[in-house]
């Protein structure tokens, strides 16, 4: 599926950022592990975040969701400051995350995980959600930890949709998942982007992030060092795997 | 033993067994989300017991609406604590809560004992079985109290519907959600803080609850739940740290297991939920009921 030009266009309109990461900083305990990170996305954008592993791409998406709190500077969405906020008053403005470890609950079933996040309007109903993913109506009786890898992963996409979110946070969708499922995954958030959705996208999978990122930002021992452009991004994809090699 | 005491002995087993249930339920419950042993649970149980007894005395509010009445002030109670001081402790050592909940214990327990003493002149005060339970009911082999068999009952049902609510209702799938994974619950929108607090307090009154239910049988006086709690920790470790089924199933499992023992051998009647609690413990450390834990 090729993503529609009209959800590209949004994200290039001079309109203030949906999301404005300012000097973001981040702690563990006594280790300071974000530096001063600035990004932002725009309407309808897709946004990857892309470094090697303990770059602190996954610490900026829980920074931003409010996830971890030790956490100072601005987090800007629909003009609101939200770095004072926990991570579910957060989710009420309108962000969503998908954890990199997916999180299904193996407690609930796959009908309990779709339920769990409350409804919001403009969320997907669950009829909608079916229609996408018609596995999760053949499944919703079995526990969720019973789903294959791709599976759990639509349920984790699918499950956040319900609330309605106008910025997904997506840590490593595609991680440990079969090339024709990761395809899939990929299809999807085209259809998200489809529908006006702005997506922050960590991987470590180029490939995966330049089919479908509008911008990359490379981030290095938790400061952003580089902005890449999509049309600037095959002259440097030597520069964009050696920032993710080992 | 015969036949006919056999079963005498497990009815009185099963009236045993519906205050180690009830009271193991509400440690599971609290167990499950909050991760806290709470040490103060046998005196809580106490509180809904002199709670209905208080309110009988001054407002002479009877059985039936004391079974409603004290288990709601008491779980307003444990609202109250768990917002006043345990939150504090979150993050921390658990001893810090053990140390907090056991000194509740005792500042419970003798602040009742001192109202006692000062406002009633008693140390331990008799509570009258409602009318329409007093006597006995034919069981074919016997004429069972039937208060007692209320009791059963009445436990039985009431750890039927919390069951039911925590794992066939919405609310339960949050505090599934919120036990199995509070960060990303959480992060779904929804305020696990609020969710614990309402847990806490409902497991508080499922304690106050058995008191008040206890009340007619041993009557009120501040150490009644002393006893009784070291046998309920024993039977949440072997029903399984957490597990509503195990906690449910084990304390009645327990209370006849000890009426049994102690009409076959009295002696061992004591300790033998606590040699059932150690071979549990070696052969699967989960308890009866328990998963393994994956955080």
């Amino acid at each position: 599926m090729t993503v529609p030009e009209v959800a590209r266009g949004a994200a290039l309109t001079g309109d203030a950022p949906l999301l404005s990461v300012r000097n973001l900083n981040a702690y563990y305990g006594q280790s300071h592990v974000l530096h001063d990170v600035n990004f932002t996305v725009g309407r309808g954008e897709v946004v990857s975040l892309i470094g090697r592993n303990g770059a602190g791409k996954t610490t900026t998406l829980k920074s931003v969701m409010g996830v971890l709190r030790s956490r100072t500077g601005q987090v800007t969405f629909e003009g609101r400051d939200l770095v004072r906020l926990p991570s579910n008053a957060v989710a009420r403005h309108g962000i969503a995350w998908v954890p990199e470890e997916r999180a299904i609950l193996s407690t609930l079933s796959v009908r309990e995980n779709l339920e769990l996040p409350p409804a919001r309007p403009g969320g997907w109903s669950l009829d909608k959600i079916h229609q996408h993913f018609p596995v999760l109506r053949e499944r919703g009786h079995h526990p969720g930890s019973k789903l294959s890898g791709g599976e759990q992963q639509m349920l984790a996409i699918a499950r956040v949709l319900r609330s309605g979110p106008k910025l997904l946070l997506l840590d490593e969708p595609s991680e440990g998942l079969a090339p024709v499922i990761v395809q899939r995954i990929a299809a999807m958030l085209d259809t998200l982007r489809a529908e006006g959705m702005s997506v922050v996208l960590v991987e470590q999978n180029l490939r995966f992030a330049t089919r479908l990122a509008d911008r990359h930002y490379v981030l290095v021992n938790g400061a952003v060092v580089e902005e890449v452009a999509r049309a600037d991004v095959a002259a440097r994809e030597a520069d964009l795997l050696d920032y993710l090699s080992v | 033993m015969n036949a006919q005491l056999m079963l005498i002995q497990v009815f009185n087993g099963l009236v045993n067994g519906a205050f180690f249930a009830l009271l193991s339920l509400g440690l599971a419950v609290i167990f499950g989300l909050l991760r806290i042993v709470n040490f103060a649970h046998g005196a809580l149980y106490m509180l809904g017991a002199f709670v209905a007894f208080a309110l009988g005395q001054a407002f002479g509010l009877g059985f039936w609406p004391a079974l409603l009445v004290a288990p709601v002030v008491v779980g307003l109670l444990g609202v109250a604590l768990e917002r006043g001081l345990l939150r504090r402790l979150y993050g921390l050592d658990p001893s810090y809560n053990l140390l907090l909940t056991f000194g509740l214990t005792l500042l419970i327990q003798d602040a009742i004992k001192q109202v006692m003493l000062t406002r009633y002149a008693v140390s331990s005060a008799p509570y009258t079985i409602p009318e329409a339970l007093v006597g006995a009911t034919n069981l074919g082999f016997v004429f069972f109290p039937t208060y007692r068999l209320f009791v059963i009952g009445f436990a039985v049902v009431v750890c039927a519907a919390t069951w039911f609510v925590i794992e066939r209702t919405r609310v339960g799938a949050v505090i599934r959600a919120a036990t199995e994974n509070p960060t990303v619950t959480q992060a779904f929108g929804i305020d696990v803080g609020r969710w614990v607090t309402i847990v806490f307090g409902f497991g508080v009154a499922l304690a106050a609850l058995a008191g008040v239910l206890a009340a007619p049988i041993y009557s009120v006086e501040p150490y009644m739940g002393s006893e009784l709690i070291i046998v309920t920790f024993a039977v949440v470790v072997i029903g399984g740290m957490g597990s509503i089924l195990g906690s449910v199933v084990t304390g009645f499992a327990v209370g006849v297991l000890v009426a049994l023992g102690s009409a076959l051998y009295p002696p061992i009647a004591n300790t033998l939920v606590f040699v059932l609690m150690a071979l549990v413990l070696l052969l699967r450390p989960n308890g009866l009921f328990g998963l393994p834990e994956t955080k």
